[in-house]
This record gives C-alpha cells, structure tokens and sequence, in this order.
C-alpha cells in the first residue's frame, strides 16, 4: 500500500510539486541562512584557528574575546613557564594601531607581535616572501588578501610605478610613525573584523604602539607530552590568576561573546525561523489540501478494509517521501550558492551539524504537515464514501 | 424491460438458505437535541445467502443509513445487526476493519477509483489489504478485469475510461477477493440505461456465482427486476418487502414512483 501511497501523490503533480517546493525552500533558506551564520561564526574566532601550535591561550582573566585588549604583565609569561607541565610558552602582542601606506592614505590595521626567537604564533602559510624574514630590520608580513585592496597602491604612486597597485614584497609602511618594510605576505581565513592584519615579532609590535606597562595580549602555551590540558588549564589559573583556555575553549569564548553582544543570532534566528514557518505552512497547507482533495479516496480505502495503522503509514510515506526529496533539493541548492560564492567576502560554512540541524528541521516540518493531514484521514468517518 | 438472468435464486424459499444479514430494531439518529434526525426507526431485516435485495424508497428515507450500518462502515444506536453472524459493535476496531476488508464488497456510487492508480492497481487493493503479495494480487486483479471485459485496459487509470467501464471497474474491486456480502449503492445512477443494464447483468451474475449476499440501494426502476427481493423504505423504516417491483408499484409503476 505504501507503493500505491506514493503513486497517489505523485501522481497530483501539481499538489506534489508544491509540497516539494516548500519543503525544498524551507530546507535552502535554513542550511544557507545556517551556513552563512556558521562562516561568521567561524570568522569571529578566525584568528585563533589561524594561529599554529599551541595547546593553551592564558589571557587575563577578565579577557572577554580575543579581540579584547586586557594586556597583562610580562612577569606572567615567567610565572606560566614556571607551571607544573608547561613545555614552552611564549609571548604574543596584538594591538590596534595607525597605519600609513606607501601613496600617502593612512588607515587603521592590527599589529600581531610573535614571539622575537622562535616565532612561534606567526601564519602557517606564507605566500610571499618568507616567514624567517620577520627577523630582518622593521619586517612585517601583510595579508595577501589586502595586498591589492585595502593595502593596495593607489593615484600617482601607483602610476609612477607604472600602474602597479599591488603592495610587494619591499615596499615601505609606516606603523604609528614608524618604519615597516614588507617582508612577505601570508594567507589566513577572512575574518569578521574588518582591519588590515599584519604580523611582526613581539618587540617590534610593541614598539609600533604607545607605550603601556602592561603589554602581554596572550602567552602561548604548549604542554607537555601527557599532560591533560584541563588540568594544565587550572594549575595555570591557580599558580597566575590568569585564565588557561584550550584552542576550542577560546572560539567560544569569543563566538559566545559576539552572540550575545550583536545582534547577529536574533537577525539569523529570524531567517531561519522564517524559513521554518514558511516552510512549515506552504508544505503543510499543500499537503493538507493534496489529503483533503483526496478525503473520499482515504474514506474509501478504510471502507475497503485499511486499518488506520495502515493510513498513518501511508501518509507518513508520503510526508517522508517529499521531506527526503525537498530536503535534497534545499540542501543540495544551499551547497551550490556555497560553491558559486565560495571564493568571494560570503561566509559559508556547512559542517555535518548543520545538515543534521536541517535535517531534523525538515522532519518537524513534514511531521507537521503530515499531522494535519493524518487527524482527518484518522477520523474519517469510512461512511463518508456512501454521502456521494 | 431488461431480463433477469436464468442463475436467479428467486424460486428458493427464504428458509432454504443461510442469514447473511440480520438487523433487529436497528435505530441510527444523527445530531443532538432538537435537531436530531431520526434516520432509521427499528430496522427489521434479514438477507439471504444467494440474495440480491434491493433497498428502494424516497431520498431521506434512511436507505443509505442502512447499508453503512450493515456494512460496518457506521455504529447503529440500538437494536442487533450480524453479518453472517458476527456483530460489528462487539468486535474492536481492528477486528472491524479486517472483517470488513475480508467479508464485505463495496460498489460506491461515484466509483471512488483512485485516479493516479491503473485500474488493475485500483482492484488489487482489497487483495493486498487482505495480506496477498503484490505481484499475486495485480495477477488476480487482471484476470477479474477480463471477466468484466477490461482485460485489455489494465494498465489505463481511471480517467480514460467511460462511466460504465469505470463501474465494472468498481465491480471487480468489490468482488476480487471473493467477499461473502457485497453492498452497492446505486451503482446505476451515473450510467445510462444500457450501461446500467450490463453492469446489473454482470453484478447478478458474477456475484450471485459465489452464492453472496447482494444489498443494493437503488432509486433506479429500470433494474428492479434484477432483485429478489425488494425492501421498501420511507421515513426511516422498512414498510413492506415484495418479490418484485409490480407487487410494489403495481402493474403502471414509474420512475417517479421509485
């Protein structure tokens, strides 16, 4: 009977197209406005993915994400290093600071201090020039994605240079009045903040910004073999005062933070709250109708004997055959806008969660729908057959 | 006027053969308070093994109301009503709708075929529902679609077919697994008189080689001759129960009169 379920829906092409349509909508607009929600998301705490190595960021404990500028002592890097289980541990600074570019435009960007020796906490990936050049006299790495935008080379410099808008690899910056020379360039994921990101070691960073006492952003930390770093986590805050967090435990902090101090959650909860509702009541209003159009087939199926175990099964059928179809169709729609737009400023990002999410959204969706439908056919009256 | 056919069961005696229906009193109101209507008022009757009774009287007069009752399809309110002796009241739910689907044929008046399904589809669904597998039954189905004469037309839906092929149709879903009472109700009423003519000739005579029970309501004179027995209703009762539709009507009887 399931089979004959399926034709009779199927066959209404118009009602099934329709049901499948709203289904398929609702799943696109859930999975992309989720997945744009996760790519920002995901660039909040960008920063933290893009930086190699340790097991540990110790903040200062009143650090609220890691865009915050709570600097702390430099003492407290000895004092970490001197924790129970700590391998290495090294400095990083991360300050805002004025920038003058080469044509004269002057703009804001965010200075990255890495450690001087080791460099530890500088890009993974560099894309021009070298990573070891940061030792050379006043080297900093500038993002590849703003060589030829933001930091880009503009009006008469660039047409001195005979139309060449790209910064490279020599070209001469100026950071808070001082002397930066582009050493190389690194690619890292685009981020939710807007400013121009360059890299230097630790003293040089610092000497770019006004002097403080304190001027510790973060201390990276790597733990020794075996050592659990939960544990590592609170000897730290017990030795240091300061707060030990895992590279996980620091994307949250920072994607919690941007959740509840923007409005970024309740502007995506709306779209996807839309396209829940909206979803939910084309699929249901045309599944509704497709079952009411066919009320006397239902009434004279259960006159010829269909126990209503079996009508449920039909209907669920039906209601699960247009969930898995619309619910393909929405995400398959959402992958290919991903796709199309994967290279450009879009952020989209669809882990397994979110399918699951809209997966299990589509369910509720269909079991809506099929709910309405199912209360008629259930208590249809098999009589009804005999009324003409 | 149309001839009955020569298998008719009409020279028996009623205490020949088995009850295949039996009501005693049966009311049925429907509403609550002053705008109850009382659609049957204590049925009293019986049908036979090997019958073809025909329910006739004026619209309103309960005729439908007592096929659902006897079909199980709807709850009497008082009275006894068996169906080759079992009562639907004291059985579940479940064991109703499978006593139905194992015992009783259904012809509807407007067919009730499922229009995206082929018609061999459409008659193999008793079949399944009384648990054969599917390719057994759409074998079964085709062969009692060439008995009404669609052999050919198995695998047509519905909606490409006339009004009397959609009703032969009907006719083999209602006797494709073989169902001991068979309830039609006025399966003529949408065909014209040589179309009804045949699917009478064809319901008489396929139904009755099994030795069913036939109850079928009619307003339609013209196949009377095709029963039995004829059961007179009007205003919820059954007044008078004759052998033919000249001991009804009298000899001048007319269309109107039905």
């Amino acid at each position: 009977m399931i089979r004959y379920a399926l034709k009779m829906l199927m066959g209404d092409r118009a009602r099934y197209l329709g049901i499948l349509v709203g289904v398929a909508f609702a799943s696109l607009l859930i999975t992309q406005q989720g997945a744009v929600f996760v790519g920002l998301m995901e660039r909040t705490y960008s920063f933290v993915s893009d930086t190699p190595a340790p097991d540990l960021w110790v903040v200062d404990p009143d650090l609220e994400h890691h865009a915050d500028s709570k600097p702390m002592l430099k003492q407290e890097l000895y004092r970490v290093r001197g924790v129970e289980g700590v391998a290495w541990a090294v400095p990083m600074f991360k300050s805002f600071t004025k920038l003058r570019l080469p044509d004269g435009r002057r703009c804001g960007c965010i200075v990255i201090g890495v450690d001087d020796e080791t460099l530890i906490g500088a890009p993974a990936s560099i894309s021009g020039g070298s990573g070891a050049d940061l030792r050379l006299a006043d080297a900093v790495l500038v993002d590849e994605a703003d060589v030829s935008g933001k930091l880009g080379l503009t009006g008469n410099l660039a047409a001195a240079l005979g139309g060449r808008t790209r910064l490279s690899v020599g070209d001469v910056l100026e950071l808070n009045d001082h002397r930066a020379v582009v050493a190389g360039t690194f690619k890292i994921q685009p981020s939710f903040f807007w400013d121009p990101v360059i890299y230097t070691t630790f003293t040089r960073a610092v000497s770019y910004s006004p002097s403080e006492r304190k001027e510790l952003s973060f201390i990276l930390v790597k733990a020794a073999p075996g050592t659990d770093l939960g544990a590592l986590a609170e000897r730290i805050h017990a030795a240091t005062g300061l707060k030990a967090y895992t590279e996980q435990g620091f994307k949250r902090l920072t994607a919690m933070y941007i959740l509840q101090k923007t409005g970024i959650l309740i502007n995506f909860g709306i779209a996807v709250a839309l396209g829940f509702i909206v979803g939910t009541v084309v699929a249901g209003q045309t599944f509704y109708n497709f079952t009411m159009e066919n009320l006397k087939y239902f009434g004279a199926l259960k006159a010829l004997g269909t126990s209503n175990r079996q009508l449920v099964r039909m209907v669920l059928a039906q209601a699960g055959v247009v969930g898995v179809l619309g619910y393909g169709l929405g995400v398959g729609a959402a992958s290919l806008f991903g796709a199309v737009l994967g290279g450009t400023a879009l952020a989209f990002s669809l882990p397994w969660q979110l399918l699951g999410i809209s997966g299990g959204a589509i369910i509720v969706i269909c079991l809506l729908a099929a709910a309405l439908s199912m209360r008629r056919v259930l208590m249809l009256e098999p009589g009804i057959v005999f009324r003409g | 006027m149309s001839t009955v056919p020569a298998q008719s069961p009409r020279t028996h005696s009623s205490s020949d053969r088995a009850t295949a229906v039996h009501c005693r009193g049966v009311t049925k109101n429907y509403g609550t308070g002053n705008s109850t209507v009382r659609a049957l008022r204590g049925i009293d009757l019986d049908v036979y093994e090997g019958e073809l009774l025909m329910l006739v009287g004026p619209s309103g007069c309960g005729k439908t109301t007592l096929i659902s009752v006897i079909a199980g399809v709807l709850d009497r309110d008082e009275g006894e009503c068996s169906v080759f002796g079992k009562d639907f009241s004291a059985l579940s739910s479940w064991e109703r709708t499978r006593f139905r689907g194992e015992t009783i044929g259904f012809v509807f008046q407007s067919f009730n075929l499922i229009p995206t399904l082929t018609i061999a589809e459409n008659v193999s669904v008793p079949l399944l529902l009384n648990g054969v597998d599917r390719k057994a039954a759409l074998q079964r189905a085709k062969e009692m679609l060439s008995v009404v004469g669609l052999g050919d037309r198995v695998n047509d839906t519905p909606n490409r077919l006339s009004g009397g092929q959609q009703q032969r149709v009907a006719i083999s879903r209602a006797l494709v697994h073989n169902p001991r009472l068979v309830v039609c109700d006025e399966p003529t009423s949408a065909l014209d008189h040589e179309t009804g003519h045949k699917v009478m000739e064809l319901l008489r005579g396929v139904a009755m080689s099994g030795n069913r029970a036939l109850v079928v309501v009619t307003h339609d004179n013209r196949i009377f001759d095709f029963a039995d027995r004829i059961a007179h209703m009007d205003d919820g009762q059954v007044d008078k129960i004759v052998g033919s539709a000249k001991e009804l009507y009298g000899p001048n009887m007319s269309a109107q009169q039905a």
